[in-house]
């Protein structure tokens, strides 16, 4: 407020609701305000998001709901190296060369650099097969297979569904990134094994995070015989190393399912999260706005839901995020080991269980498309959510790796 | 001192009763009936019946529950019931080759870490260390799972430097021969979060005024950064080391699962496999209480470490 107000318009001063008052911006605004300006921060959100897109487009059936159809021929090299490869032996010591660091783009950025160095392998050590002749075969080459492709999928699209597997003679020689060990296009498996992982993780992270919460703030608030009983469930369940109960409640679920792992891993995992809002409901409990919420008279449920939890959601939030980085990767886990996931559904643990066996035979593409997916998401996120919590709580801020 | 501890160990006697029922809520109710399992597809009534009164559960809930309670105190699970081997048998016996792994895996890992962690919070801010940093991070989104398949791929099946898989008699072919290759992947999946988190640990000490007094009387920086602040830093490192070590015993079950180690987490997965109950419940009951006594452990050391703490 500029100091010579008063002298310039008296009047103010004595109707103070005249006085052009600005609303301080209030703790998401602040928080979305330092977030934009946290370069990284904002593009690993812009990965996740596409990310996300991607998993409603092919959770609606827009994308990839024509995953399981057979397309290709039996392991179907990728486009980029060409039909060729026989045995696979010169493609195979690319693999893991190309592992590490993802790039930010998901599809357009990583083809592009294992081309190169396919190209260069097959330039030096590959005494020219046939794929390296232009025109030897019709569909040997990446250029001229690919506005046929597109033709020849929306007839087949057109012509049967009800068939599963193409006729021999349409299978494709080579497919986008490849095909699997039935000819199945791992471009749109990863797509669908995206969808599984991600919507698997975010779920169970919400059951961990709702449970957590509850309980926290049940034990915060409460205090007492309630907080000594939450207490004692907490070093219950933290006393068992977290995957060894994860595995017993497997073997004791039998039956497998989406909704089984998500309950396993969101009913396990939820002890984190309830020590951290514990100790903020212990902390804002005895803070005067709640005294005042009281004096007015809300109730318990109230005071803790209304007008303690508000205060406390950003730490709910990053412990979600974080949670689910952590839900993914142990689905991965769980679902490469058989415990997780269906049989019938694809998720980026099935697809590495499937890929050990490939790679010995040098068919590397489907652990590569599986490991970048989930490497740059997993990156992604875990990116943001250091930069959410620096945004959240800019104490913090330089003390990242808790 | 020794009050502190007869009361710890009062305190943890819950905790323990907590798991036990836990895991006898999981097995006994959650699961349904344990004979259908171990009768397998095809059996007639009279074999479930007979099964039942062996296993015990056709008894009212509190007898089962002394039953197990009794198993847990005898250390007597009874055997297998896939294998038919004793479960106190197969406890003991995987328990070496778990630790032939884990043992160096953990030294190492720590030695490594905290080495790394000293030099990169030393040039904190800078390119290196602001690179290493996000090294670790696109290091640890990589699934363990792949690390294990590149490398055993790689380094056994195609370079043919270690063995692919396989487990001998001797204790030094086993560390020499079998256990590198785990070790060595264990120690790449393992140091990025160490490494991480010890940086803040020491980033948490390296600005304390006792670092500016050092310096200020003259003490040489390899001397400030390896005595005065490793010696604080290794507070919190201790306690975080201490505190994931049962953990570890299961968390290279990936590892003993590829490289057919036959220590505790392959067993747990075989077990999980084969819905081999006895061997699930004997191994999550005991890993717990490993949990609780280390808890307690890690307590003690850091007293030891630190004079200043108080424990009450």
């Amino acid at each position: 407020m500029p100091h010579d107000l008063p002298l310039k318009s008296p009047a103010q001063t004595l109707s103070p609701r005249e006085i052009p008052h600005t609303v301080s911006p209030g703790l998401w605004t602040l928080a979305w305000r330092r977030l934009k300006s946290d370069y990284v921060g904002m593009v690993s959100l812009a990965i996740v998001g596409v990310f996300l897109v991607m998993m409603l487009l092919s959770a609606t059936g827009l994308i990839a709901h024509d995953w399981s159809r057979e397309v290709g021929t039996n392991y179907a090299p990728p486009s980029f190296i060409g039909a060729d490869v026989e045995g696979g032996t010169p493609a195979a010591p690319a693999a893991p060369a190309e592992a590490p660091p993802p790039a930010s783009e998901y599809r357009s950025q990583i083809v592009d650099p294992i081309g190169d160095v396919i190209a260069e392998l097959k330039g030096e050590k590959v005494p020219a097969p046939a794929s390296a002749v232009p025109g030897a075969a019709p569909g040997a080459e990446e250029k001229s297979v690919d506005p046929l492709a597109d033709v020849m999928a929306d007839i087949k699209a057109g012509k049967g569904v009800t068939a599963n597997a193409a006729p021999a003679e349409e299978r494709r020689a080579t497919l986008p990134f490849g095909g699997d060990k039935w000819g199945r296009d791992v471009l749109k498996k990863t797509i669908k094994g995206s969808e599984t992982s991600i919507f698997v993780g975010i779920m169970s992270a919400f059951v961990a995070t709702f449970l957590g919460t509850v309980f926290g703030a049940l034990a915060g608030y409460y205090g007492k015989w309630v907080d000594d009983f939450f207490n004692w469930f907490y070093s219950v369940f933290s006393s068992i190393p977290y995957l060894l109960l994860v595995l017993a409640v497997a073997a004791v679920l039998q039956q497998k399912g989406m909704l089984t792992i998500i309950l396993i891993l969101g009913l396990t995992g939820w002890t984190g999260v309830f020590r951290l809002i514990r100790a903020e409901y212990l902390k804002h409990k005895a803070r005067e706005y709640v005294q005042a919420a009281d004096a007015i008279g809300a109730s318990n449920v109230r005071r803790m839901f209304v007008h303690i939890f508000p205060n406390i959601s950003h730490v709910v939030l990053v412990q979600l995020s974080i949670l689910t980085v952590g839900f993914i990767k142990a689905e991965v886990i769980l679902s490469f080991l058989g415990f997780g996931v269906p049989v019938d559904v694809v998720s980026w643990g099935s697809m590495l269980n499937e890929a050990q066996n490939e790679l010995i035979l040098g068919k590397w593409w489907q652990l590569v498309a599986a490991t970048i997916a989930m490497a740059t998401l997993v990156t992604a996120f875990s990116l943001f959510t250091d930069a959410l919590r620096d945004a959240l709580d800019p104490k913090l801020k330089g003390r990242r790796g808790h | 001192m020794s009050g502190y501890i007869a009361r710890r160990i009062w305190q943890m006697i819950p905790t323990m009763i907590g798991v036990v029922l836990l895991v006898f809520l999981l097995f006994n109710t959650v699961g349904g009936d344990p004979a259908y399992v171990l009768a397998g597809k095809i059996s007639n009534q009279e074999q479930i019946d007979n099964i039942r009164r062996q296993l015990g559960v056709d008894q009212p809930y509190y007898v089962q529950l002394w039953i197990f309670v009794k198993q847990i105190l005898t250390a007597d699970f009874g055997a297998s019931w896939s294998t038919n081997e004793k479960v106190s048998q197969i406890l003991t016996s995987r328990l070496g080759p778990s630790l032939t792994v884990l043992v160096p895996l953990t030294i190492l890992d720590t030695l490594i870490s905290i080495g790394l962690a000293l030099a990169v919070a030393y040039v904190r801010g800078s390119l290196t260390d602001r690179m290493v940093m996000v090294v670790c991070t696109v290091g640890l989104s990589i699934s363990i799972l792949v690390y294990i398949i590149v490398f055993q791929y790689f380094f056994a099946y195609k370079l043919g430097w270690f063995p692919v898989q396989g487990w001998g008699d001797s204790f030094t072919e086993n560390l020499f021969r079998y256990s590198t290759l785990p070790i060595l992947i264990g120690l790449v999946v393992s140091i990025a979060p160490s490494l991480r988190l010890y940086r803040t640990f020491v980033l948490d000490e390296i600005n304390q005024d006792y670092v500016r007094t050092a310096r200020a009387k003259g003490v040489s920086e390899n001397r400030i950064m390896w005595i005065h602040v490793l010696r604080n830093a290794s507070i919190p490192i201790i306690t975080n080391l201490m505190a994931a070590l049962p953990g570890l015993l299961l968390g290279s079950f990936l590892i003993e699962r590829f490289f057919s180690i036959p220590g505790i987490g392959r067993e747990v997965i075989l077990a999980v496999e084969r819905s081999d109950f006895p061997v699930i419940k004997a191994i999550t009951v005991y890993v717990a209480f490993a949990t609780i006594a280390t808890n307690l452990l890690a307590d003690l050391t850091y007293k030891a470490v630190d004079p200043r703490v108080q424990l009450k």
